[in-house]
C-alpha cells in the first residue's frame, strides 16, 4: 500500500531524465512483453483461474493488445493493483497501460495527466444489501454503514449523494473490493457501495445470492475503459485502436470462428481494411497489416469477449443494456476504421 | 624529545587528514556526507526533470481544496466539504490518539506481564512466557487482521439488538457491545458544570498537596499522617458536595437502537479499539521483557537489604527495585513508543481513518499528489517520532542516576 507508493515515487526519482516516457511500444517490443495492470481480482472482469492464468473482460484487452504488438496473447506481465497504486503504476512506468474498471473523469485526464482511449464498460455505482434488511430504495439508507472501497471515485459519489439527499452515513473503508466483501458478509456494515457490475459478480459468487439484493438506484455514471500515459501518443493510438478494433469487428459480424474465413478478402472494403488484406493501418500504428486480426484471434469480438466473461450465460449474468452496440441502441461504438 | 618537536607535530598539516587518528574520522564523515548530499541532489535533479517532462509539477495547493470524501471517525468538525488539509488534521489526531492510547496500554501491559514473569508462581510466570512469545513473535499486522476479525466474527451486530426477543441486549441499558464498536454513554455538560469540573480538578492539586505535606511533616517531625482515607476523601466528598448542590448538572446521553444503527452515546469504532489493542499487546509482550531485563539487572543484594529492614514485597517492588530498574527500561521504552506511533500507519487494515488512510491513502488517491503526500506524511512521522523522544528524554534525564 503505502511502501508500492514510496517505491513508485522513488521509481519516478530514479529513471533517467527525458528518455522515461516516450517510446513505449518500442519498449514493449523490445522486452517482448506487456506490463498490463489488472484489478486484484474481480470475478468476471480480472481474476486468475484455478490453473493461475488470468481471465476476464477487462484482461481481454491487454492479451488484445499483446497479440497486436507482440502476437502473443500470453506475453503479458499482470501486475494486479489496488484503487490506490494503479496511478502511480502507470504514472512511473511500471505498467505500459491500465485495464482496470477505471473510470474515465476529468481530473484524472487532466490532472493526473493519463490518456482513456475509450470506453470499454459503462457502468454505474450501486448498492448491494441484504435481503433480510428489508430495505428497497437507496433513499432509505440514512443512518446505515457504508462499506466503500477506498482510493475510488464510488467514495467521492457517495459522499455526494448522501448529502445531496440530506442523510447521514459512516462509512468503512477498504482496500479492495475483496476485503469489502469480507466485512459486508461478517455485518461489519449494512450496504457495500460500488459499481453494479462488480456487484452484480461479488454477488454471483456469494454462497446464497438470493439473500442480497441490488437496490435499483443508480448515483453516477461510471465509464470504465483502458488508460495510458499522457505524452506518448503513438503508444495509445495503438491500445485505443485495438480496443476499436473489437467493437468494430462485433459491428461487421467478424467472429472467432469465421475470422480465417473474413481475412482472406471479403466484398466489404471497412472490414479488408480492419483485417489487413487492404489498405496500410497497420503500417500507420507501427504494426504490420494483421495486427486486428491478431487482437480479435484471442479472443474473439467485444461481443464474444461480454458474453463469455459476464454476460447472461455466465453466472455473472448482466445483460448488454448500454453496453449493447450502437445499431442494437447501445452505447458501444466505434470510430470508422478509414 | 624537545618542545620545538612537539609543536611541529601538532601544527596541522594536510596529510594529517588521513595519518593522523584525530582528524581521520571527520575526513571520512566529510567524504560520506558529501557523497551522500550528492546522491539525493541527484534523485531530486531527476524526480523534478521527470515529473517536468511528464507535465506534472510539485504543488501543495491541492491541500486548500475541499476533499469531497467522508471520513467516519472525527474529532474536529469535518465533512465532505472541508478541504484536504482539514481531512489531513483528522487524520493526525486520529494517529495520536490511538498512539497516545496504545502506549498507556502497552506499557499497563508490559510492566504488568514483566512482573508477573519473575513470580514464583510457577504457572504465573509460565503463563506470561507464553504471552511474550506469542505475542512477539508473530507480525503485528496479522494481529491487528485476527483480532479485528475476532472482533467482527464474536460481538453482535446492532441487528441482533432489535425485535421483540432480541440475541442481544444491552449492558445495563446503557453499554451495547456490537462488531461495529462499542457504544458508551455520553456526558452531556449542562450549565453549572464547569463549577463541578473546577472543583474536581481543584480537588486533584488538593490531594497532591496534603500529600506533601504528608511527606514535610514525616520528614521534619517524624510523624506519620493517615494518607490514604484521607486523599480518597478530598478526592471524591468535594466533587459529589457540589455536584447534588447544583442539581446534577452533568448528565448521561445513553445509546439508543435507532435505525440501522445505535445513535447517541460515545461510539468507540471497532476499527479503534482491535487497532489499539492489537498495538497496544503486540508491542506489551517487547516491554514486558525489557521490564523483565530492567527488575533483573537490580542486584539481588537489594531486594534482600530491603527485605533485612523488614519492608513488604510490594514496597521493596515499588520503593527499591522499580526506581533502580527504570534506568535500564526507560531509554529502550522510548523505541517503543515510537514503533506504536509508526506501526499505528498499518491502520488502514482495518479501515481505521489514520493520516495514512486520509493524507497518504485519499487524499492522495484523489489528488494524484503522491510525492508531496509522502513527504508530508514523513515529515509528520519524523516531527512526532522526535517529540515523543524528547519527552522521553527529559524523562529519562530525571530519573538517571545523579552523580555528585
Amino acid at each position: 500500500m503505502k511502501k508500492s507508493v514510496i517505491i513508485s515515487a522513488v521509481t519516478i526519482a530514479g529513471l533517467t531524465a527525458g528518455a522515461a516516457f516516450a517510446g513505449t511500444l518500442d519498449d514493449v517490443q523490445a522486452r517482448g512483453k506487456l506490463n498490463c495492470g489488472v484489478s486484484t481480482g474481480v470475478p468476471g472482469f480480472a481474476e486468475p483461474d484455478a490453473n493461475g492464468v488470468w481471465q476476464g473482460f477487462d484482461v481481454a484487452v491487454c492479451r488484445a493488445v499483446a497479440a497486436a504488438v507482440l502476437n502473443d496473447s500470453d506475453a503479458i506481465e499482470f501486475v494486479p493493483t489496488t484503487g490506490k497504486t494503479r496511478f502511480t503504476a502507470l504514472a512511473s512506468g511500471e505498467i505500459d497501460m491500465l485495464a482496470r474498471n477505471t473510470t474515465w473523469t476529468f481530473s484524472r485526464d487532466v490532472d493526473l495527466k493519463f490518456e482513456f482511449v475509450g470506453v470499454n464498460y459503462y457502468d454505474g455505482q450501486g448498492f448491494m444489501a441484504k435481503a433480510d434488511l428489508g430495505v428497497s430504495s437507496a433513499t432509505e439508507l440514512d443512518g446505515a454503514t457504508v462499506c466503500i472501497q477506498t482510493g475510488t471515485t464510488t467514495e467521492l459519489n457517495l459522499a455526494d449523494f448522501f448529502r445531496s439527499n440530506n442523510m447521514s452515513y459512516e462509512p468503512v473503508p477498504v482496500e479492495t473490493g475483496s476485503e469489502a466483501v469480507t466485512n459486508y458478509m461478517a455485518g461489519a456494515c449494512d450496504v457495500f457501495t460500488t459499481d453494479r457490475s462488480a456487484l452484480a459478480a461479488r454477488r454471483a459468487n456469494m454462497e446464497n445470492p438470493d439473500e442480497h439484493v441490488v437496490l435499483p438506484e443508480i448515483v453516477s455514471k461510471e465509464p470504465l475503459g483502458p488508460l495510458v500515459r499522457h505524452g506518448d501518443n503513438n503508444w495509445g493510438d495503438v491500445v485505443r485502436w485495438t480496443l476499436n478494433a473489437l467493437i468494430t469487428a462485433e459491428e461487421l459480424g467478424v467472429t472467432q470462428a469465421n475470422l480465417d474465413e473474413m481475412s482472406k478478402g471479403t466484398n466489404n472494403p471497412e472490414m479488408n481494411r480492419l483485417l489487413g488484406s487492404e489498405g496500410t493501418l497497420g503500417e500507420m500504428l507501427g504494426l504490420d497489416a494483421e495486427w486486428a486480426k491478431r487482437a480479435i484471434a484471442v479472443s474473439g469480438n467485444y461481443g464474444e469477449i461480454f458474453e463469455n466473461n459476464i454476460g447472461e450465460s455466465t453466472n455473472i449474468g448482466l445483460a448488454r443494456g448500454v453496453n449493447a452496440k450502437w445499431t442494437d441502441g447501445g452505447l458501444i461504438y466505434s470510430p470508422p476504421f478509414r | 624529545m624537545n618542545t620545538s618537536e612537539l609543536a611541529r607535530r601538532d601544527k596541522f598539516q594536510f596529510s594529517m587528514l588521513l595519518n593522523d587518528k584525530r582528524y581521520r574520522s571527520y575526513t571520512f564523515q566529510f567524504f560520506a556526507l558529501f557523497i551522500l548530499i550528492c546522491a539525493m541532489a541527484y534523485l531530486g535533479k531527476n524526480l523534478l526533470e521527470n515529473l517536468a517532462a511528464a507535465g506534472l509539477n510539485i504543488s501543495y495547493s491541492f491541500l486548500g481544496e475541499p476533499s469531497g470524501y467522508d471520513i467516519n471517525q472525527r474529532l474536529i468538525e469535518y465533512n465532505s466539504q472541508s478541504t484536504h488539509l482539514r481531512a489531513s488534521i483528522v487524520g493526525v489526531l486520529n494517529t495520536l490518539l490511538v498512539a497516545f492510547l496504545g502506549c498507556i496500554a502497552a506499557t499497563f501491559f508490559g510492566v504488568t506481564a514483566g512482573i508477573l514473569r519473575l513470580s514464583n508462581n510457577w504457572i504465573v510466570a509460565k503463563l506470561m512466557m507464553i504471552y511474550v512469545e506469542i505475542f512477539r513473535n508473530v507480525p503485528v499486522l496479522i494481529w491487528i487482521l485476527i483480532i479485528h476479525s475476532v472482533f467482527l466474527a464474536f460481538l453482535p451486530q446492532p441487528k441482533a439488538f432489535r425485535g421483540e426477543n432480541p440475541e442481544a441486549t444491552m449492558l445495563w441499558d446503557a453499554f451495547a457491545f456490537t462488531g461495529r464498536g462499542f457504544y458508551i454513554p455520553k456526558p452531556v455538560f449542562n450549565d453549572g458544570s464547569l463549577l463541578v469540573i473546577i472543583t474536581f480538578i481543584l480537588s486533584i492539586v488538593g490531594v497532591f498537596a496534603f500529600r506533601y505535606y504528608a511527606r514535610q511533616k514525616l520528614y521534619s517531625e517524624g510523624k506519620l499522617l493517615e494518607t490514604r482515607w484521607t486523599s480518597v476523601a478530598i478526592f471524591f466528598i468535594p466533587t459529589i458536595l457540589i455536584y447534588f448542590a447544583l442539581g446534577n448538572p452533568i448528565t448521561l446521553e445513553y445509546p439508543e437502537l435507532k435505525g440501522f444503527n445505535f445513535k447517541g452515546g460515545i461510539h468507540a469504532r471497532g476499527s479503534l479499539i482491535s487497532l489499539w489493542f492489537a498495538l497496544s499487546i503486540y508491542t506489551g509482550a517487547f516491554i514486558a521483557e525489557v521490564v523483565r531485563a530492567g527488575i533483573q539487572s537490580v542486584d539481588k543484594g537489594q531486594s534482600e537489604a530491603a527485605g533485612a529492614l523488614g519492608m513488604r514485597p510490594n514496597f521493596i517492588m515499588n520503593l527499591v527495585i522499580l526506581p533502580q530498574a527504570l534506568r535500564v527500561i526507560v531509554p529502550p521504552l522510548i523505541s517503543f513508543y515510537l514503533n506504536i506511533t509508526k506501526n499505528s500507519s498499518l491502520a488502514l487494515a482495518v479501515g481505521y481513518m489514520d493520516i495514512t488512510g486520509t493524507l497518504g491513502g485519499i487524499t492522495l488517491n484523489q489528488t494524484g499528489r503522491a510525492i508531496e503526500a509522502v513527504l508530508l506524511l514523513m515529515l509528520f512521522y519524523l516531527v512526532i517520532s522526535l517529540s515523543i523522544s524528547a519527552i522521553m528524554n527529559v524523562y529519562n534525564r530525571s530519573i538517571m542516576l545523579k552523580e555528585r
